[in-house]
């Protein structure tokens, strides 16, 4: 439903996007991730019409945004960074003018708005002035407005930015439930959403594409995805120590064996397999043979944190030694 | 059409929603009186015209027309509620026609509210009517002539400040494009033709033909033309800045 072909933006001698191409389809949940300033949002803006591109193609439903900008425009809903809406209207009124310009009439407006409002929990505030609200509301009448003429299309700029814990959660909740029919594109620095919400995570710095996968083969990437950690209980935890790498090691599957920390009573240690392997049954089944004590074992599932580093820091340098 | 409608509805009842329509009416109604009965002299002059009325109309427009329409563009960019406006399924001519009518629907309103002293002089005498007629619709036209003026700046930039003091300078210099403080900027080095192109820009002799009585078609055609083009670049300039 979203097809972008060789997309660039150029602002003056800054390349904000450069040559990005992608496509999402129906009950895809797209995280945009990647540095602040990396171009997510510039990207996003180009695709709901607000930017015009430099250079490539963007077709939303089919319809080109560049030469056909209000048709696609009807089939987009758009959360833009930070939520911006009237501060002086309330709520129930700006969801009003928004209904009558998505081109609602009658009753259908009526309708559209205590729908809309409903889905995002904002019936007990309706008759405030917007400018009144706390954030969490005000981000959730921008929500409303995204989703209110249930358009094929939502895309959402970083949707949970600056809401608490639980504001946060809901708003994950209501992704997930939107994401069957329609296709969904959020923007987020927060790693985390990829891996709750997402179907498929885009990786953007420097306005260059690095990732397009799932959360999945994100994690896999990392140095991390299948170790294991373990923590020995032992008197001697220098000897143990010694002992337990040197036996770990001669494991097939086992890649290389660190010791994090040894302290009084307890040593721990990372287990890391050989690319793709799984090392829970051979480690498990070593501990059995020499009687460890153990007090944690843990199968992670990888740092995306890392991989993140990893994937836009390198790009640094690649882009460093481009400029001279 | 029915969009214009839409975001012109929008807009007037957001004048409502803050003080800025009472203040603003007020205000105006104030000064109309003050610059009526004061420096008018409308009771010591003894005719039963509105004369005096409209003649400060030019002046009173110079400083609440800006003030009036800084905000139409400026505040859409500061807010962020320009990403939203321009992604809606709108044009941005839409847009750009609905706030304009917007404030000028405002502007009407605010006029039409000085009826009283219509009221009065046909109370205190028999005036002309058919001139008063006339020199509403002049006011009117040359208060659009003002908001597309600043419609346009106002989408310049996005500090209120600023619109509204380019707004006000930019209205002086049509006021007065007529006379020689204009002029003497020009007539050093522009030709005749252009001189001649400047001074024909003045609202003070475009109203002042139309607040005679004389509904002529060139002062019409002058007003709605010079609405159209500052509106036109109005439309340009949200285009290419729209996202600055």
């Amino acid at each position: 439903m979203i097809e972008v072909k060789h997309l660039s933006k150029q602002f003056g001698a800054f390349k904000a996007v450069d040559d990005i191409s992608f496509s999402a389809g129906k009950g895809e949940v797209l995280g945009f991730l990647g540095p602040n300033g990396a171009g997510k949002s510039t990207t996003m803006k180009m695709i709901t019409g607000f930017l015009t591109p430099t250079s490539g193609d963007i077709s939303v439903c089919s319809n080109n945004v560049l030469t056909d900008p209000i048709k696609t425009k009807k089939s987009l809903g758009y959360l833009p960074e930070g939520a911006p809406s009237y501060p002086d209207m309330t709520p129930l009124s700006f969801l009003h003018f928004i209904a009558e310009i998505r081109g609602f009439r009658g009753n259908e407006i009526n309708k559209r708005v205590v729908d809309a409002a409903n889905r995002v929990n904002l019936h007990s505030v309706m008759n405030r002035p917007i400018e009144t609200l706390s954030k969490g509301f005000k981000r959730r009448v921008g929500f409303a407005q995204a989703i209110l003429h249930d358009p094929d299309v939502l895309i959402m700029d970083e949707p949970t930015d600056g809401l608490d814990p639980n504001q946060k959660h809901e708003v994950r909740l209501l992704i997930k439930e939107m994401a069957k029919n329609k296709t969904i594109v959020v923007s987020t620095h927060i790693l985390e959403e990829v891996q709750s919400v997402c179907t498929r995570a885009i990786i953007i710095a420097h306005g260059k594409l690095l990732f397009d996968g799932t959360p999945f083969e994100l994690e896999s990437r990392s140095k991390y995805h299948n170790a294991i950690t373990l923590t020995v209980q032992t008197d001697s935890p220098d000897t143990l120590s010694d002992q337990l790498m040197a036996q770990l090691k001669t494991l097939p599957s086992v890649d290389s064996v660190e010791n994090i920390t040894t302290e009084q009573g307890k040593a721990s240690f990372s287990i890391f397999p050989k690319k793709g392997a799984s090392i829970s049954k051979e480690v498990h089944s070593c501990i059995k043979t020499n009687n460890w004590e153990i007090d944690e074992f843990h199968v992670e599932s990888g740092s995306l944190d890392e991989v993140f580093r990893d994937i836009t820091t390198s790009s640094d340098i690649s882009a460093k030694g481009a400029l001279t | 059409m029915n969009n214009i409608l839409i975001i012109s509805k929008r807009e007037l009842k957001s004048y409502f929603a803050t003080p800025v329509a009472y203040v603003f009416i007020v205000v105006f109604l104030m000064m109309t009186g003050v610059f009526t009965f004061y420096l008018g002299n409308f009771y010591e002059r003894g005719q039963a015209d509105l004369q005096p009325f409209f003649l400060y109309h030019p002046w009173l427009y110079l400083f609440l027309i800006p003030a009036l329409s800084m905000r139409l563009w400026s505040e859409e960019r500061k807010s962020g509620t320009i990403e939203l406006l321009v992604t809606l399924p709108i044009s941005i001519t839409e847009s750009v026609l609905g706030k304009f009518l917007a404030a000028w629907g405002f502007t009407t309103i605010a006029l039409l509210l000085t009826f009283p002293i219509w009221i009065t002089v046909n109370y205190l005498g028999d005036p002309d009517n058919a001139v008063i007629f006339a020199s509403y619709l002049g006011s009117i036209l040359m208060a659009g002539a003002f908001l597309a003026i600043g419609s346009c700046i106002s989408a310049l930039t996005r500090n209120q400040v600023i619109a509204f003091v380019v707004s006000v300078v930019l209205c002086f210099g049509f006021i007065l494009s007529g006379f020689p403080l204009v002029l003497d900027f020009f007539s050093n080095w522009a030709p005749q033709t252009i001189l001649n192109a400047i001074s024909d820009m003045s609202f003070l002799t475009h109203f002042n033909a139309i607040a005679r009585g004389v509904i002529d078609l060139r002062d019409l055609i002058f007003f709605i033309s010079f609405i159209g083009c500052w509106l036109f670049a109005n439309v340009i300039i949200v285009e290419l800045k729209k996202a600055d």
